[in-house]
């Protein structure tokens, strides 16, 4: 896995809530046996309508708005277990994912992926919809060290959680599968006991 | 010290605990299937490591695969590629596969607990959310993802961050015609979609305590609606008699001894919950869902609530449907009775029950896919096939199917399927098809009638 420390970027905001992985990547596209490709198909039904034409109305297809950070409502990556989601996000360029709240499943695969879920207030969420609308051009920093996001030249800035361990393992692009199979011996005693 | 029910299988699983940080937790089953697992195969393959406990791993193919001629070549080359890649994997490392056609395959969270692979107090993961289904029995049991899966392959455990607890007690009875269903219907739509998240969830009371373990699994299995990454119920006599016998169940001295531990598993009496919720019996009727997500349901005949929220409004948009309106009398074009929340036995005999003698309404086109060809086998062993062919429903076979409509069983755009699947997101069961979640028995009087309704007048 990459290392992540920082991301300057702009960011696409996509208020609306409850954002299922079903509508991140259609199950239709879920018969790939690797991890490429996914990308073309984010929100593949929104993106595109039944002739496979761009979906003007589509943020993603909206000149006005580019940049690795994407700005979610509440509740983001519901639904299945679905990885591709976060191969799929991932894909497209996202580094960053921002929303007041991520369903469990998806947070833990995003991390793995090394794609960062950073979780705020509804009402610092509801600035940024604001703000990037206003301008979408303005740019927000993600700091990983010191758990942090900010639109640059603003005050507008908030703290966010992460376990310390997920911290260390993206700071050094660690990840758990080395962590675990170096405990092996720990876990044969255990099978022992 | 006084326990919950998922401390004492949490506690009994602890490899070990990292100082401020998550805990390594040893998965007792890994089941596998063909959409999550290649990819965490290849993970392997990449970094040169082996197998760690292929003995634990337990394999069966059903999200891709097709509910009629089974029997024939699969002719999706997309489907028919990662189901083979699943059997070269399996084979090359040496796991149990019931495959398409086996007489043990089905839906993985239907035919492992039919084969007695899901027991009391175990630690169970998938690739797939639904894992929660497992729960029934007083199991850890929740979905991982793809790298998770590397993971459990690679170490047979997992990194984990131990959840907060929380559990929904509902006493009381239920009323004729309110199923398992209704009941965790009801619950979403109480307490909403994301009031799970970050805990594991057990399930107690009366209503919990009198059901079947088809109902329990029905239950458990949407946990994961409500946020929750897991159900549980304790394990009692229902659970144990269940369970014996099966080709997986401990025997002999084995199953006293297993028997003996199952027993000291149920929450003991004055353990605390990080949260708790009661309901009442009597307030459940059944239930149909309005808009595109689980939570978004109503009784059968009650009106569609008024939001201004714009996702609320984009949801009925899709749904084509208005805010105070009622669903009772809504036209459908679909039926699907099915998936992994309702595709036991026990569903086809409340739908066969409902239909016998009756006729299927004649533009609605109605599916019913056994959860496992276990499944398959009893429909036409308890004679239900016969009163649902002459009730003009057609039978599949076993698998997924639209569900996810990942095969070629997918609902047309802007038609509407009652359906008994876990799921109504735009598009799941097809681009633009528009999902109603309810029970069996809804679906199949809603085949009958050819619209939304009330489940009194068949009830004898
Ligand atoms: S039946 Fe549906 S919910 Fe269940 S495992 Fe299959 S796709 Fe998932």
């Amino acid at each position: 896995m990459e290392a992540f420390k920082t991301l300057t970027s702009r960011a696409i905001p996509l208020p609306v809530e409850h954002i299922d992985t079903d509508q991140i990547i259609p199950a239709r596209f879920l018969k790939a046996t690797d991890k490429q490709g996914f990308g073309d198909n984010l929100f593949r039904d929104w993106r595109y309508d039944k002739n496979n034409q761009p979906n003007t109305d589509f943020v993603l297809n909206n000149g006005a708005f580019s940049g690795q950070i994407l700005v979610a409502g509440t509740n983001f990556g519901c639904g299945s277990s679905r990885e591709h989601a976060a191969w799929a996000l991932a894909g497209y360029g996202f580094k960053v994912i921002v929303s007041s709240f991520f369903a469990d499943i998806f947070k833990g695969n995003a991390l793995n992926n090394g794609l960062l879920p950073v979780q705020v207030s509804e009402d610092f969420l509801q600035s940024l919809f604001k703000q990037i609308h206003k301008n979408p051009s303005i740019e927000l920093c993600v700091d990983v060290q010191a758990q942090s996001i900010e639109i640059i030249g603003t005050d507008l800035r908030a703290e966010f959680d992460i376990d310390p361990y997920k911290k260390t393992c993206l700071i050094n692009g660690y990840d758990d599968i080395d962590y675990l199979v170096s405990k092996r011996a720990a876990i044969m005693a255990f099978e022992a006991k | 010290m006084v326990k919950t029910l998922f401390d004492k299988v949490w506690d009994a699983h602890l490899v070990e605990q990292m100082d401020n940080g998550p805990s390594i937790l040893y998965i007792d089953k890994h089941l596998i299937h063909e959409v999550t697992s290649p990819q965490a195969f290849q993970e392997l393959e990449d970094r040169g490591i082996e197998l760690f406990r292929p003995d634990q791993v337990v394999a069966t193919a059903d999200h891709n695969t097709p509910t009629l001629d089974q029997d024939k070549p699969v002719k999706d080359p997309l489907s028919k590629k990662q189901l083979q890649q699943l059997t070269d994997n399996c084979h090359k490392h040496g796991i149990t596969l019931y495959g398409l056609g086996h007489e043990y395959n089905g839906i993985v969270h239907v035919m492992a607990p039919e084969l007695g692979i899901t027991q009391p107090g175990m630690t169970m993961v998938c690739g797939d959310s639904h894992t929660s289904t497992h729960g029934a029995f007083g199991s850890i049991a929740f979905g991982i993802g793809t790298s998770q899966v590397a993971q459990v392959f690679a170490s047979q455990s997992l990194l984990l961050t131990k959840p907060k607890t929380m559990r929904i007690t509902v006493n009381g009875t239920l009323g004729k015609g309110v199923l398992p269903k209704d009941v965790i219907l009801y619950i979403i739509a109480q307490i909403g979609t994301n009031a799970g998240t970050g805990y594991f969830c057990e399930y107690a009371g009366d209503v919990f305590a009198q059901m079947s373990m088809e109902g329990r699994m029905t239950v458990c299995n949407m946990s994961i609606e409500m946020g929750a990454r897991g159900g549980m119920i304790a394990p009692d006599q229902t659970t144990f008699e269940y369970v014996q016998g099966r080709p997986y169940a401990p025997k002999g001295e084995a199953w006293e001894e297993k028997l003996t531990h199952w027993k000291t598993l149920p929450t003991d009496a004055d353990a605390i919950f990080d949260k708790e919720y009661f309901f009442d019996a009597k307030d459940i009727a059944p239930m149909v869902t309005y808009g595109t997500n689980p939570g978004m349901g109503v009784k059968i005949g009650a009106n569609i609530p008024e939001s201004e929220d714009a996702s609320f409004a984009k949801s009925l948009r899709y749904m084509g449907l208005t805010p105070g309106q009622s669903l009772l009398n809504h036209p459908i074009d679909y039926v699907f009775i099915g998936s992994c929340t309702n595709s036991r036995i026990e569903d086809f005999r409340v739908a066969a029950n409902a239909v016998k003698g009756r006729q299927k309404a004649a533009h609605v086109v109605a599916w019913l896919v056994p959860g496992s060809k276990q499944v398959e086998a009893q429909i036409e062993q308890e004679g239900l096939k016969t009163i649902f062919e002459a009730a003009g429903f057609k039978l599949r076979q076993p698998g997924c199917s639209a569900c996810l409509a990942m095969n070629e069983d997918k609902v047309p755009e802007g038609a509407y399927c009652v359906s008994t699947s876990n799921r109504n997101f735009e598009g799941r069961q097809g681009q633009g098809a528009r999902t109603l979640l309810a029970s069996p028995l809804v679906a199949a009087i809603s085949a009958i009638e050819g619209k939304i309704s009330t489940v009194d007048a068949y009830l004898n």
